[in-house]
């Protein structure tokens, strides 16, 4: 009960406070990337790690939700917010029908699955140009909050507004994740992720559990990627790419996938780091790696959980 | 006293290989029925059928006079079956409360949508299981440990935490896979007498165990397998006069002697 609330304050407080200390608008730009990419890695918290269960093609739901954003306005009519709710609507709806045969699978063999799941979406992004305008991207139309925000008295730029919006989306969706955590789903799910067939004898549909998984974490790519799209105005099939599905892995076990803040601190870092290590030029790519690697052999357990266990340590 | 478990014939063979052949017993509710049998026998593989984990390749299970061959583990646990197992199966991440929680699954669970948004449901539920699960804790000495990780715990302790588990589902068949291996004599005698008061409030209890002394103070009847066989069954005193059963255990040679 205790560490959720701590995990939102500290959530809160970093939306919040970090403002205090930009330099520039370019930081409430990076900021909110962090929180989109947050939101999609809080949704790999719950399926890796509460439930134990990989997917390499989660991209292809942030790639629904964004395109949801950019095709319904012109195809249905549909306002840019209520699409981002149908593409979560759809996504949700896809991973359940996918997720029945693909998750019946185990370890490399789901990685393999869903991997082509991912790809087939960004294959379709990309070449079915008559409805997507193929690999060179769309438009997306605004969502226009902000200048709502601007009718009744608070003026924000438009990085600032995303930023502020991105955090509340992300809090939110660490709430949701958190309450998931301590309930009867999250312990099913936590119990099949340390022994499937413990867990069935006693009583735990294993089946069903993973899938909603599955569902629930395919949601939280769909809206991150909405939100990417509707920030950028713009959005391209690299959204669903195989890289982006990669990265939310990643993201997750470098900070630590069983922790929802651990992730964030996964995604926050993932998304800077490239920006920091630009100072090595050609070498960025590999200074990323390396640290990447050196993470995974010194703190297999993420970094935040790592951590503090040496901290804890060191109290005793 | 009316039949609960009733196993009829069941068998399965691994690429060729018969693990286990036509074997038939029944276990009627307060019962202890103990399976024993050298190494190999097929002990462990028999209760893999009848608790789902196997699909049995003859024969039938049933439960309560329903035929529940075959299914699912969790579809037998809300028919009332539940074990434990010889390798421990523990939530490892998870504190003992949590691990015992577990067992209370189908109490607790509920709509999904209440639980993403912690609704006041979900939290009677899952307050009505912890306290079940503190009150489980406390009857296998476990209450102490509540809070720790279940991975920082003893084997003896891990196997008591594996019996409360089992307990939560309140089955009406409880299969417990050699529940005191490993554990020191003390320990032993705690299973043993907790194993007695299950059976007493009216559970079927079959038992596999390797402990000879244990079996034959608690059971009520014993089936011996040999070879995936069944090669006698009884009471425990007839059982260990049964030549053929001293002869799978000691050899040949023993029983003529």
């Amino acid at each position: 009960m205790r560490a959720k609330h701590v995990t939102l304050l500290v959530l809160a407080a970093i939306v919040i406070a970090s403002p205090f200390f930009f330099p520039s608008n370019y930081y409430y730009r990076v900021g909110s990337l962090i929180f989109v990419n947050g939101l999609a890695v809080t949704g790999i918290v719950i399926l890796t790690g509460y439930a134990g269960q990989i997917s390499l093609g989660h991209a292809g739901f942030a790639g629904i939700g964004a395109y949801a954003c950019a095709l319904a306005p012109i195809h249905l009519g549909l306002h840019p917010g209520l699409a981002a709710i149908l593409g979560a609507v759809v996504s949700g709806a896809i991973a359940w029908l996918i997720g029945r045969p693909v998750l019946r699978l185990k370890g490399y063999y789901l990685a393999v699955a869903t991997l082509g799941l991912g790809i087939l979406v960004s294959m379709i992004l990309a070449n079915e140009a008559w409805l997507t305008r193929g690999p060179d991207g769309i438009e997306v139309p605004d969502l226009g909050l902000n200048d709502a925000l601007e009718a009744i008295g608070i003026d924000l730029s438009n990085p600032q507004f995303w930023y502020f919006f991105s955090g509340l989306v992300l809090v939110l969706g660490a709430w949701v994740a958190l309450n998931l955590h301590n309930s009867p789903t999250g312990r099913a799910l936590r119990a099949l992720h340390g022994s499937e067939i413990a867990a069935r004898t006693v009583g735990i549909d294993v089946a069903r559990l993973k899938l909603q998984a599955f569902v629930i974490s395919a949601v939280y790519a769909s809206l991150s990627g909405s939100l990417l799209a509707l920030q950028n105005k713009f959005v391209t099939p690299d959204v669903a790419g195989f890289m982006h599905s990669i990265e939310m892995v990643t993201m997750a076990v470098l900070g630590g996938a069983a922790s929802v803040l651990g992730a964030f601190f996964g995604a926050a870092i993932l998304t800077t780091l490239p920006q920091v290590l630009t100072v090595f030029q050609e070498y960025e790519q590999i200074m990323l790696g390396l640290v990447m690697m050196l993470c995974m052999i010194f703190m297999r357990d993420g970094l935040l959980p790592s951590i503090l266990r040496a901290l804890r340590g060191r109290d005793k | 006293m009316s039949t609960l478990l009733e196993v009829q014939g069941l068998g399965i063979t691994f690429g060729g290989l018969r693990a286990v052949n036509d074997v038939s017993f029944c276990v009627s509710p307060g019962e202890i029925v103990s399976v024993i049998g050298p190494n190999g026998a097929g002990k462990t593989t028999l209760f893999n059928m009848i608790s789902g984990v196997y699909r049995p390749g003859a024969g039938s299970v049933k439960l309560d006079g329903e035929d529940v061959t075959g299914l699912d583990p969790y579809l037998l646990a809300r028919r009332g079956l539940s074990r434990t197992f010889q390798n421990l199966q523990i939530f490892q991440t998870m504190t003992v409360l949590e691990n015992a929680i577990a067992g209370f699954h189908l109490q607790e669970k509920g709509p999904l949508l209440a639980d993403l948004l912690n609704l006041p449901s979900t939290r009677r539920r899952a307050r009505a299981a912890a306290e079940g699960a503190r009150a489980l804790l406390d009857r296998v000495r476990l209450g102490n440990a509540a809070e720790k990780e279940a991975s920082s715990l003893s084997y003896g302790a891990l196997k008591r935490l594996e019996i409360a588990r089992a307990l939560a589902l309140k089955p009406r068949v409880l299969l417990l896979d050699e529940p005191a291996a490993g554990c020191n004599a003390v320990e032993t005698e705690e299973i043993d007498h907790l194993i007695a008061e299950v059976a007493a409030s009216g559970v079927a209890i079959l038992l596999v165990e390797h402990d000879m002394k244990m079996v034959m103070r608690i059971s009520n009847h014993i089936v011996v397998l040999d070879h995936g066989e069944k090669i006698a069954e009884g009471k425990p005193e007839e059982v260990s006069r049964n030549p053929k059963v001293i002869e799978a255990y000691l050899g040949t040679e023993a029983a003529h002697a």
